[in-house]
Order: structure tokens, then sequence, then C-alpha cells
């Protein structure tokens, strides 16, 4: 049994890839040694990455495969044999079967006498085998970005590869990955180790050895420290805690080898620019973590994770050095502010005609007349429907949605858009529904988002993603496969989440109609916003993808109506009555099919006398429909579900009973008219028959 | 604020700006490479020189290193902004192929002009960068000193829309930022330019460059004339494109002699291309570009620079 030791040495990989690219590579090592039997049963696998490698330690590495044994039958002993002498196909057969033919043997079954061939094979080395093996496993990880780097083109990679080290316990496994031969020499932190070699005498020390070398290569321990450290680091300010932010950790944990954490600050004075824009400027610009007070407001320091340790002196220096970066970048932010208030937004509504919304269709002036277009009609369909809400305070939003566009600001902070503008608006004056309904108006950015908070917002919201998506999708640029580089996806993931956790009164077909989309045009923007909706329920919302299917081939228009029909058949599943009217249904679709298929008529119950089952089915229905239809109304699913599942005892009794294709043309009518009514009586809900049942 | 008193406030060890060039010249002289000067012509970066964007097609090893003025009006602030310039300063390194120590070697440029690494933190984050309208891109990082970025290291992939073999590493110092960096002050025009070794005195960036930044400002904002500068860019265009022509006729030719193909300007042809994309640049920080044009005029650049590249390769392969 021995430990195996794989390390690739990287120029430094993007942050964002090396979680994904050290499971990848643990997973290939553990496949190959499985695939090749090499891997003993209490064999652990563990993996490491920073930046600057990638690596796996498997310990409980079996030396070699166990040698195998097979038994080859060949010809006929007789065809093989001629007197004793062996003939061309004893000679063959031996020659396939790679022994000497003095070897061969006789082996008699059940059809007479053949002969008979057994092949060891030696287990090959593990040595061997993973020589052999594993520069393409390497060279096969996934990268969302590649590059080559030698003459010739032979590799494409994240980064250049530099160094490889390949121990099976103490030797060098004799492989070679993209041009460099591997050794027992790692390498050591840039700065505190330096350049030269760290020799890893077994592969079992590595994480050892490295720490010597001033590498943390285990990544959680990298997590933990830096996580403590903030914590330690913050405390030198009283009543202070960093704002946590998860994201952020990941991407220091990726971006250091040796991580330590100092605290900066930065003049007061700057507090008085909008938290977004120094947070923005704190996280995404400088990978700095935000310290806020314990009323939650922002305090004027920063903690920065390096990737190195240094004296007091250096901390001083390092300290100042990130703090000098810092207040010109607000002093930028600043300047920038005090810049655009000069040109209040209601005055940038002409330059809009110079910022290019997309060049087929036109700039961002354009698209704000047809938002105003969408949303005057979205505002209708509103008020029609009995929702009170500032109208004009709407129009104005929209009008001055894009306005920020040409500010300074979000030229510098382009993912603030929207943000700005209802800051600025806020600043300007412009009351407190235009404002917020500005800076709302790009959330929820992501599933996890909350819709906007006022009306005005949830309107916009909807009139501007509405309207960008009918617009691209007459020009042809719908999301086709992985390929969505306008985002409409998610654009219409906000509509369909607005819509359903707000109180707005609309339906898709509403916000499809204020788009103005009309013929092909409209069938395709709502058959993807249904398929949005779809995603909705099963990803986001997590109902089963039958329960999902069943609701909406009832109805998918009134979104929030989908949901609580989802919420009710979900819990009305679990019932066995339930899942026999599920069954039952399916049962009846695929009889009226069949029906259909043969030229069946279908008739009316009432024309014949039915027999005692069909027609205590019919009473039960008949009964049940009048009840099951005012829950329906009432939007009371659960009962109404529960009334259904209450037909299960006429419906079994039916089943059991009755032959519904009846050689009798009338009474095969007869039942097959009942069964169609039972359908259509009780398909409101959900289309019961989409449940899969056990 | 005067000299004499910025230059009491600045580290008195630290390198004057036109100290850092001669380092950074001195390190990369010393390990093999061309010191060429800066080119000119008006550029946006110093990767827009023929000692980059041509250099790199082709097969032939090359080291290169240059300061190079870049400039960007749109940029520009009047010289009011301590940070942003229209014409900044590039020292430009072009290492074809990369050697396999060039990011040793970049450290160690580092320390050569006074930056002790132990105490400092330096991280090198993913950045990747292209020039569409030159059909170039290629993968890197930002290097990161104590939160500022004062470098851009690249490894080129395609140039002029062709793949290149071998690659290149391209390294960018941004020397006005190393600078402020090296000699702590606030303002870009605090910067000490130089020092009289005699006297002390100190001359600033402000002194040398202030003027130049305030005039271009007007100009590329408020005077430059609209109607000529589009009447400029379309003589430049045709001219390049008249030769561009005539180049790949002739370079495809096989009755041309090597001589013929060897003499004939495409370097010329690249300086009238380089002067269009100047000539945009000054009409968008003019707000002179409308949406619909944008486009196609960025199309119009990208087939003269292309062009250009691609005739040339066939011209060094005759």
């Amino acid at each position: 049994m021995a430990d195996f030791l794989l390390e690739i040495g990287l120029e430094e990989v993007p942050a964002r890839m090396i979680a994904g690219a050290e499971v990848e590579l643990g997973r290939r090592v553990r496949e190959l040694l499985t695939r090749e039997r090499l891997l003993a049963s209490d064999a652990r696998l563990t993996t490491y990455s920073t930046p600057r490698r990638l690596a796996v330690l498997a310990e409980g590495v079996l030396s070699s495969q166990s040698d195998t044994e097979e038994q080859l039958t060949g010809p006929s002993w007789k065809v093989a044999f001629k007197d004793g002498a062996p003939t061309a196909a004893a000679e063959a057969f031996a020659k396939k079967a790679g022994v000497a033919v003095s070897e061969l043997e006789k082996v008699t079954n059940a059809k007479g006498e053949y002969v008979g061939a057994t092949v060891r094979r030696a287990g090959r080395s593990a040595a061997e085998l993973l020589t052999a093996e594993l520069p393409k496993e390497v060279l096969g990880i996934y990268w969302a970005k590649n590059m080559y780097w030698r003459a010739g083109k032979p590799e494409r990679f994240v980064r250049p590869l530099r160094w490889v080290v390949a121990l099976l316990d103490a030797s060098v496994l004799p492989l070679e990955i993209a041009g460099i031969s591997a050794g027992n020499a790692s390498r050591g932190h840039r700065v505190l180790h330096g350049e030269k070699p760290v020799a890893l005498s077994d592969a079992k020390s590595y994480c050892e050895h490295l720490r010597a070398a001033r590498v943390v290569v285990d990544t959680s321990e990298r997590r933990h420290s830096i996580r403590k450290a903030l914590d330690a680091t913050t405390r030198s300010v009283p009543g202070a805690r960093w704002r946590e932010d998860a994201p952020l950790v990941e991407t220091v944990v990726h971006l250091t080898e040796w991580p330590t954490v100092i605290l900066g600050s930065f003049e007061p004075e700057y507090l008085a620019l909008p938290e977004e824009v120094l947070v923005t400027v704190m996280r995404d610009h400088q990978k700095y973590f935000a310290v806020e007070q314990e009323d939650g407001k922002l305090a004027p320091h920063f903690l920065t994770v390096l990737n190195t340790e240094v004296d007091d002196e250096g901390c001083d220096i390092v300290r100042h050095g990130n703090e000098r970066v810092l207040r010109a970048r607000f002093k930028d932010a600043q300047f920038f502010w005090d810049f655009d208030q000069k040109t209040p937004l209601a005055e940038r509504l002409e330059s809009l005609k110079n910022v290019t919304f997309q060049k087929e269709l036109g700039s961002y002036h354009w698209k704000t007349q047809e938002n105003l277009r969408v949303a005057r009609e979205l505002a209708a369909a509103t008020k029609a429907a009995g929702l009170e809400f500032d109208e004009p305070a709407l129009m104005k939003a929209v009008e001055l949605a894009k306005t920020d566009l040409t500010t300074e600001l979000v030229k510098e902070f382009t993912e603030l858009q929207g943000v700005i503008g209802g800051l600025y608006a806020r600043a300007q004056h412009l009351g407190e529904r235009v404002s917020l309904a500005i800076y709302d108006q790009y959330t929820p950015a992501s599933t996890e988002d909350d819709a906007p908070v006022s009306v005005e917002g949830q309107l916009l919201g909807i009139a501007d993603r509405i309207q960008t998506i009918a617009a691209m999708f007459s020009i042809g640029s719908a999301p086709t496969g992985s390929k969505d580089p306008f985002a409409l996806r998610r654009a219409a993931n906000g509509i369909v989440k607005i819509l359903a956790e707000s109180e707005l009164p609309l339906a898709l077909g509403d916000v499809v109609a204020a788009s103005g989309a009309e013929g092909a045009n409209k069938e395709q923007v709502t058959a993807f916003l249904r398929e949005r909706l779809h995603f909705y329920l099963k990803d986001v919302r997590c109902f089963d993808y039958d329960v999902v299917n069943a609701v909406l081939a009832a109805g998918a228009d009134d979104i929030r109506d989908a949901n609580a029909r989802a919420e009710a058949l979900s819990v009305a599943r679990k019932s066995a009555d339930f899942a026999a009217i599920s069954a039952a249904f399916k049962r009846i679709k695929n009889i009226l099919r069949q029906a259909e298929e043969k030229g069946f008529a279908l008739g009316s119950p009432k024309s014949v006398t039915l027999a005692a089952e069909a027609q205590q089915l019919a009473d039960a229905a008949a009964a049940l429909a009048p009840e099951v239809t005012l829950l329906r109304q009432a939007h009371a699913y659960a009962k109404a579900l529960a009334e259904i599942a209450t037909l299960r005892p006429a419906v079994d009794a039916f089943f059991d009973k009755v032959m519904v294709l009846d050689p009798d043309e009338a009474v095969r009518g007869a039942h097959l008219g009942l069964i169609d009514e039972v359908l259509r009586s009780f398909s409101g809900i959900a289309d019961f028959s989409e449940i899969v049942t056990a | 604020m005067s000299s004499t008193q910025v230059a009491s406030s600045v580290k008195p060890t630290a390198l004057t700006f036109q100290e850092l060039l001669f380092r950074l010249q001195g390190f990369w002289a010393e390990r093999g490479c061309v010191l060429q000067q800066p080119y000119d012509v008006e550029v946006g970066a110093g990767t827009m020189a023929p000692e980059t964007f041509l250099r790199v097609l082709g097969p032939k090893p090359y080291k290169v290193g240059y300061a190079q003025p870049s400039r960007r009006p749109a940029d520009g602030r009047y010289g009011e902004n301590p940070n942003r310039l229209f014409k900044h300063t590039q020292f430009q390194l072009i290492l074809k192929p990369p050697p396999v120590n060039v990011q040793e070697l970049y450290l160690q440029s580092l320390e050569a002009i006074g930056i002790d690494l132990s105490r400092h933190d330096l991280k090198f984050e993913e950045d990747n960068w292209e020039w569409p309208a030159g059909g170039a891109w290629g993968v890197g990082w930002q290097v990161m000193l104590d939160g500022l970025e004062i470098t851009q290291f690249t490894y080129f992939q395609q140039c002029g829309g062709m793949d290149l073999d071998p690659m290149c590493a391209e390294l960018t110092y941004g020397l006005e930022r190393i600078a402020a960096f090296l000699q702590d002050v606030d303002s870009i025009y605090d910067i000490v330019w130089a020092r009289d070794p005699e006297t002390g005195a100190a001359v600033t960036y402000g002194e040398v460059r202030l003027a130049e930044e305030l005039q271009f400002s007007v100009y590329n904002f408020e005077l430059g004339d609209v109607a000529k500068l589009w009447e400029h860019f379309n003589l430049y265009e045709a001219e390049a494109k008249t030769l561009l022509e005539k180049a790949n006729a002739l370079l495809v030719s096989e009755t041309a002699t090597a001589v013929e193909k060897r003499r004939f300007p495409l370097l010329a042809t690249y300086e009238l291309a380089l002067k269009c994309s100047h000539l945009f640049n000054i009409l968008d920080a003019r707000g002179a570009i409308s949406v619909t044009e944008r486009v196609g005029v960025i199309g119009r650049i990208r087939a003269l620079a292309v062009g250009v590249a691609k005739a040339y390769a066939l011209q060094q392969a005759s």
C-alpha cells in the first residue's frame, strides 16, 4: 500500500476557477485509480489548491493491480490436433491467447472436447499506470477560459504549467505533462519562501513541507484562518464587526497562499457618499471587507486580506498603500457625484440618444419611449383591476430610469446602474416614489432577491423587462441553448418573480399584451414566459415536476394562482385516495384517446340505463361538481382537492365493475360521455393525469 | 503648491519619474531586450505601436521595451482630476516567446525600481485583455501591489485576427501610477519628474505636463473641428485602403519579386490606420459619433488594422 501525491504548479489561476478544478482533479484521479483497480477499500483522497497549484493526495494506493486468470475455449480438439500434432488452427488459437502451443489444454464440456487455454495476466504496477494515464487526466480538466503558451501550441490550459510533483511514497513517477518532467520539487510562497525549490521527501508529508515554505495548501484551513483573522483584526475597533460576505471570502481564499489581514481606515467625511458606492468600491473594485458599527451603518474602516505576512513596518506600508488607493477611488466617486449634480436627470433625457440600447433597435432614448408606452398599458390594466398607486410617479420614474447611464458615476461603476439613478432622483428631490422605483428597477437581479417593494417599482421593472424581451425576440435575438447574451431569461425570471411575489393584479397575458407584441412574436414571448414560470415553480419554489406540469396544464396565466394550486396539490397528492384519483384520471385520458382513435362517439350518460356502479359515479360527480367549482372560484384549493379525493370509492367501483368500452354502442357512448364529464369537471385546478403515481 | 514644497513632502529615497523609466529600461536591457523609443504617431496604448502590434506576428523571436505616451482623449480632465490623464505613459515590454521564468523576472524588475516585496502585498488577479479593433486579445492578470494595479500582464493569443505562434508575454507598467505610489503623492501632478542632483531642486509632473492636459482637453472636448476631423479621417482611410489593395495584389502575385514585396510600405499604411484610430477617439470625445455610426466606424478601423496585420504576415513569410 502506498501514498500517491500529484501536484501541478501553475502561474496564478483565476480565483473563480480554482474550486471547480480542484474537485475535478480529485474526481479524475479517483476514477482513474478505481478504473485501474488500484484503490484500496479504505483509501482516502484529499485535494488541495492555491492560486499556484492543484494537488491530490491518495492514501491507500495498491502498488499494483492484482493478477487475473481467464479461461479461453478454442476450436474442437479434433480440428486442433491431428494425430497428436498441432494444426494451423491450434497455432492460431495459441497465438491469439498469447500462450505456447504446448500449454494448450483439453477442455471437455457438454458439446464435446475442445482446446482450452488459461491466460494469466500479471497486474500492472501503479507506477506504470499512473505514469501513462495521469497526463491526459490533468490536461482534460475543464477551464472556462484557456490559453496557449508553448510554441507549436501543443496544449491548452488555464495558465502556463510550471512544475509537476508526482510521488508514489518517496519515488518520483517519470511522467511528463505539457513538457514538464515530474520531480519531487514543489515551490513555496513567491516572496516569503522565494525561488528555491521545496524538496518533498514523500507524498504524505506534502502539507507540512509546504507549510514550512509558507503555503497553506488546504483551502478550508485558509478559509477558517481568514475568517478568524477578520474577526480578530476587527476587534481593534470597539463595537465594530466586519460585514459578512461569503462570496468575497471565497475569492480571497483563492487569491492567497499565506493569508493575513490588515485593518485600514478612511476619512469619515467619505461616509457622506452613498453606502452603495462605498461598498462597491471596497468589495468589487478592491476586494476589501466593509466594517460596520453596532447600528449596521458603515464605519470608516476596511479589511484587506494579504497574500503575505509582513513585519510591523511592512504593515504600516501596506496599510498606507491600500488607504491611498481607496482614498483616490473615493475622491473620484465624490468628484463624479458632485459633477453629475450639475446636470439633473431630467436634463439628460436627450443625451440618451447617444447611448446604444441595441444597434438594430435603437438608443436608450428610443428604449425609454417604448418603456413609457408599455408602462401606460400596464398602469391602465392595474388601475382597471382596482389597485391604487401613484401613476404620475410611475411615469416620471420610467421616463428617467435610464438617464443615469449618462452620468460619470455610472460610467465608473456600471454595476450600480439604476441604484445611482435612484439616489440622484432622491438628491434632486423628485419624490420618494419616483426615487425608489428607479432605484429598484433591476431588482430582483437573481432568484434569491426580493421583488421591488413599491407598486411603481414593480410596474417599472415589468415594463422595462417585457419591452426588452419582446423587442429582442422581434429581431430574432431569442436565447438559444446555453446562449443568452442579452440575459433575457433573467429578465423573464424577474417578471415572473415580481408577479408571483407582489400584489399586482396582472396575469402573464396582461404583461404580454402591454408589450404590444403581436402574431408570432406574441406567441413566442408568451411561450418564453410560460417556460420561465415552469422554471420558477420547479426550481425556485421547488415543486415536483409532475405537480408543476399538472398545474400549468390547467392554466398558466395567473402566476400567483398557479403557485397556490401547486401548493395545494403538493399536499393533496400525498393521500392514498388522491393517488388513486390521479391514476384513474390517467386511465380516463387513455381510454378517451383510444376511443377517439377508433372513432367511438361520446354519448350522454342519461340516454341509457347505466349499470349501478356507473350510475353511482355519475351521481357522485354531479353532486360534487358545483361545490368544487365554487371552491375553485374561491381559491380554496386544498378543500377542493380534498373533495375531489372523496370520489375515489365511486371511481374505483366503476373501473372495477364496468367495462367502459362496452360492445353496445349506446352503452359505450354513455360511458365515454360520463368519464369525459368527470375529467372536465375536476381538471380545473390541475390536470391530475400528469401526476406520477407509484 | 510650489515645486519645492512638493519636493519636501516626497519620500527622499523614491525614484523620480525619469529614474523609474531608466531603471526599467536598464533592467530589461540587461536581460537582452531591444530598447525602442516611443512611437511617434498618436496611439491609445503601447500595444498599438508597431513594435508590438506587428512584431508579435509571425515566428521570429523578439524582445523589446519602450515607453509609450498613450492618448485617450475622452479620459482628459483639464488637469483637474489628480488621478486621470488624457495622455499617460506606459512602459511596454514584449517578450516573444515568453521565458519560463517571466513572472520571476517581472518580480525582479519591481525590486529594481525599489519595491521591497517583503514589505508589500502582491497579487496576480485575473484580467483578460482585448482590442477588438485590432482583432487582438489575450489572457493574463492585473498585478496588484497593496491594492493598486501597477501592471497589466498579458499572454497574447491573437492579433490582427490571426492566431499567434509563438505566443508572447506583454507587460505594461503604468508609470504615473507607480511613480505616485513610490513617491507617495496623492496627485499625479505632484510626482517629481526630475531632480537636479546639485541643487536638489525638483521639477514636477505638473510643471512638465499640466498645460498639455488642459489644452488638449479643451481641444478634444470643445474646439476640435468635427467636420475637419471627419475629413482627415476619410482622407487617411482612403489612402490606407488604396495601399492595402495594392499590397494584397502584390503580396500574392507570382510574378512580383521578393524585393518588390519586401519594399512595399505596409508600415506607412499602418500609420494611416493609427491616424484613423486617433481621429475616431477625438471625435468620440467631442460627442460627434452617433449611435448608428459608432459600430460602423470601429469596423472601418478594424478593417484597416486587421488588413495591415494580415498583409504584414504575408510580407514576412515571402
